[in-house]
């Protein structure tokens, strides 16, 4: 296998050949990422096997499982709005946000089931009750949870079952919350360093998030008379996101970089901007003097709603991928370990 | 991860009950804190890697014996190691380490060319200066003088540079404390009554958690099978009494197959040895019970830091930290609810 390429300049990439000193590829790895970026932290001395990662990085396809941790937090987000919408008597947020949460949380199931090496046995997920699992919890969660949206579903479009129905969107809501977080806990539960690290912090940036994207779909689609709870909600949920995330990100050391390099920084980047500004959108859009008819009055809002659910989308998969960069790198996870080991030495 | 939580847990009072499964810390009875109550002793590898050749034996037996596929025939050209490292269908992988260092006791730029090997073939055992058949490493009364520090440059005389190859065959670890059997959402992984971790391949639905939950990047999917596989400890072989494919075939006994505690003491006892015969870099790794793992039912003797090796210097089992996340979790879940509340009460006029 050889790695040198012929060039107007010359040969690059040459072997050493008889010249070789011994170790000289050994060991250390300068092998650097990204154009033009500077890195956070500086280069940090360490030794690695040939450069080659510590960890085997997450076998899990980005648009299933990303996919998936962001429908789950828009139907926990959407769960609590339609709970909202229902008892104070906002039928059009109500119906939005009930089929909204139905569809989500199953089309993520869907994810779920499809990004199973053997989609076939997804039931042996609940072949036994394990809380050191959160994979199994969820699996437990979801499976009371995805029920009682199509219930609250069904029964609204069907307009007969009101009391069923009534439960059944209290319930949702009473769950929504802990699908749209216990995602985080998914997560972090691993040995990826940059997931893990933040486990004080991302559940509130998960759930900052799926109430932004909850509020995203409220605002696209619902009349402004019956979206004031979605606007403050779409403002309350981005300043969630976005301060935990930044807290996070100080918080966690080395284990914050991936976050600021290459496609996972592109899409936080996208993801900050599309959140903050949806929620001034959201702002602006409520404090616009009453609902105006026709296109021109709901335009804000249908663009506040499609930022923040493009928003909540890109930070999901940001930090998915930010994830799995750090699992491939052995610097992420022998750093902060050698760090560590020297604290404890004293 | 800078607030040193690996003391706190360990320190909550004294010795635990063997019976309870615990998150983290010294865990004495493995096997019976799963449910066996009358559990053979735990068992385990100690590899010495250093007195590993490097001859993959062991890559081989454990393929043979547990019909492992194979795991893609390429060259790598970073050295003779094309293996890479531990997946789905490489379960042991001797790692291959050039250093431009002596070992141990070792003096560069001797000439030999007057040396009869015949003549000393026939002296052998005779004298301390030539030691018997089953002598592996100098007493340490023989040990070169000076053989510690000063006298041993890594450049000979005749200016050549000194090599030494580090050679170590990796395996599951088969953790006290194991991350992938922890987060295994279906049970497909279970603790033997032996302390070792097996999956039961007719349970698994490849979900994958367990491969980025491992610590030492150990267990992986197997791509065209979509369940995950790993080493078995030879489960199959230790229930009647065998030892495991890889210690069998390892001709130098650098892989070492036995009850965990006489491992620990032959391995607290070899380094002793190494250490007089000076090799100062021999350490242990993974066999202390206070380390983030509770300690690995395979540990290795190494003769460099860890991450040299492609093992992490360090691990944490990441079940440690599971009750705060979940804790955080909760509080994550309150604050959405109460956001969500806060977002439909009316402000006062």
């Amino acid at each position: 296998m050889s790695e040198s390429d012929v060039t107007r300049k010359g040969v690059e990439g040459a072997r050493p050949g008889r010249e070789a000193l011994t170790g000289a590829r050994a060991g250390r790895r300068r092998r650097r990422r990204g154009r033009g970026e500077q890195p956070v932290v500086p280069d940090a001395r360490f030794s690695s096997y040939y450069g080659k990662p510590v960890l085997n990085k997450p076998t899990w396809k980005p648009l299933d499982i990303a996919g998936y941790l962001y429908l789950g937090g828009l139907a926990g987000g959407a769960s609590l709005l339609a709970a909202g919408a229902h008892a104070t008597g906002r039928p059009d947020l109500a119906r939005v946000t009930k089929l909204g949460a139905a569809g989500a949380i199953t089309v993520s199931l869907g994810a779920l089931v499809h990004d199973l090496g053997r989609p076939a046995r997804f039931i042996n997920m609940l072949r036994v009750v394990k809380p050191t699992s959160p994979m199994n919890m969820g699996s437990w969660l979801l499976a009371g949870y995805a029920p009682l949206t199509m219930a609250a579903a069904a029964a609204d479009v069907a307009g007969r079952y009101r009391l069923v129905g009534a439960g059944a969107t209290a319930a949702a809501a009473a769950l929504g919350p802990a699908v749209a977080t216990y995602t985080a806990v998914l997560l972090s539960d691993t040995a990826v360093p940059s997931w893990h690290e933040g486990y004080r912090e991302l559940p509130f940036v998960f759930a900052g998030s799926g109430a932004s994207a909850a509020a995203g779909l409220a605002l696209a689609f619902v009349p402004a008379a019956q979206a004031g709870p979605a606007r403050r909600m779409a403002v309350l949920g981005a300043a969630l996101e976005l301060g935990a995330f930044q807290l996070m990100k100080r918080h966690i050391g080395l284990a914050a970089e991936p976050f600021e390099q290459g496609r996972p920084h592109k899409l936080l980047r996208a993801a900050e901007m599309l959140t903050a500004g949806g929620a001034a959108l959201a702002a602006y859009a409520g404090a616009g003097a009453g609902p105006r008819a026709g296109w021109r009055g709901r335009a804000p809002a249908v663009a506040a709603g499609l930022a923040l659910l493009t928003g909540s989308a890109a930070l999901r998969f940001g930090v998915f991928h930010a994830g799995v960069h750090s699992a491939e790198d052995p610097k992420y996870t022998v750093v902060p370990q050698r760090e560590r080991m020297r604290a404890r030495a004293g | 991860m800078t607030e040193g939580k690996t003391t706190a847990v360990n320190a909550a009072g004294g010795d635990p009950p063997p019976s309870r499964k615990l998150f983290s810390g010294p865990q004495p009875n493995v096997a019976q804190a799963a449910g066996y109550p009358d559990a053979p002793p735990r068992m385990g590898f100690f590899t010495d890697t250093s007195v590993c050749i490097g001859c993959k034996a062991c890559e081989v037996a454990c393929k043979e014996w547990n019909s492992v596929p194979e795991d893609g025939l390429e060259l790598t050209g970073m050295s003779y190691d094309n293996t890479q490292g531990l997946g789905a269908d490489t379960w042991r992988h001797v790692a291959f380490i050039e250093q431009r260092k002596p070992l141990g006791g070792q003096e560069p730029g001797v000439d030999h060319s007057g040396f009869d090997v015949f003549e000393a073939a026939r002296n052998l055992g005779s004298s301390p200066a030539s030691p018997g058949p089953g002598a592996t490493a100098p007493s340490p009364e023989s040990a070169p003088a000076g053989a510690p520090a000063g006298s041993i440059s890594p450049v000979s005389p005749d200016g050549r540079t000194e090599l030494r190859w580090l050679m170590s065959s990796d395996v599951c670890k088969h953790c006290t404390h194991a991350a992938c059997l922890d987060v295994c959402p279906t049970g497909a992984l279970f603790r033997t009554e032996f302390g070792t971790v097996v999956v039961q391949e007719d349970v698994c639905n490849g979900c994958g958690y367990c491969v980025p939950a491992c610590p030492y990047g150990v267990i992986d999917q197997r791509k065209e099978d979509g369940r995950v596989w790993k080493c078995t400890l030879c489960y199959d072989r230790l229930g009647v009494g065998m030892e495991p494919a890889c210690a069998k075939s390892c001709p130098t006994d650098s892989i070492q197959f036995g009850p965990l505690e006489e491992l620990r003491e032959r391995a607290a006892a070899r380094v002793a040895q190494l250490h007089a015969a000076g090799v100062t870099d021999a350490r242990l790794y993974g066999e202390s019970p206070d380390d983030g793992v509770g300690g690995d039912g395979a540990f290795f003797l190494l003769l460099d830091e860890p991450e040299v090796y492609g093992l992490p210097p360090d691990p944490v089992v990441t079940t440690r930290d599971l009750p705060a996340m979940w804790k955080h979790a909760a509080m994550a879940a309150a604050s959405l609810a109460a956001l969500g509340f806060a977002s439909f009460v009316r402000r006062p006029r």
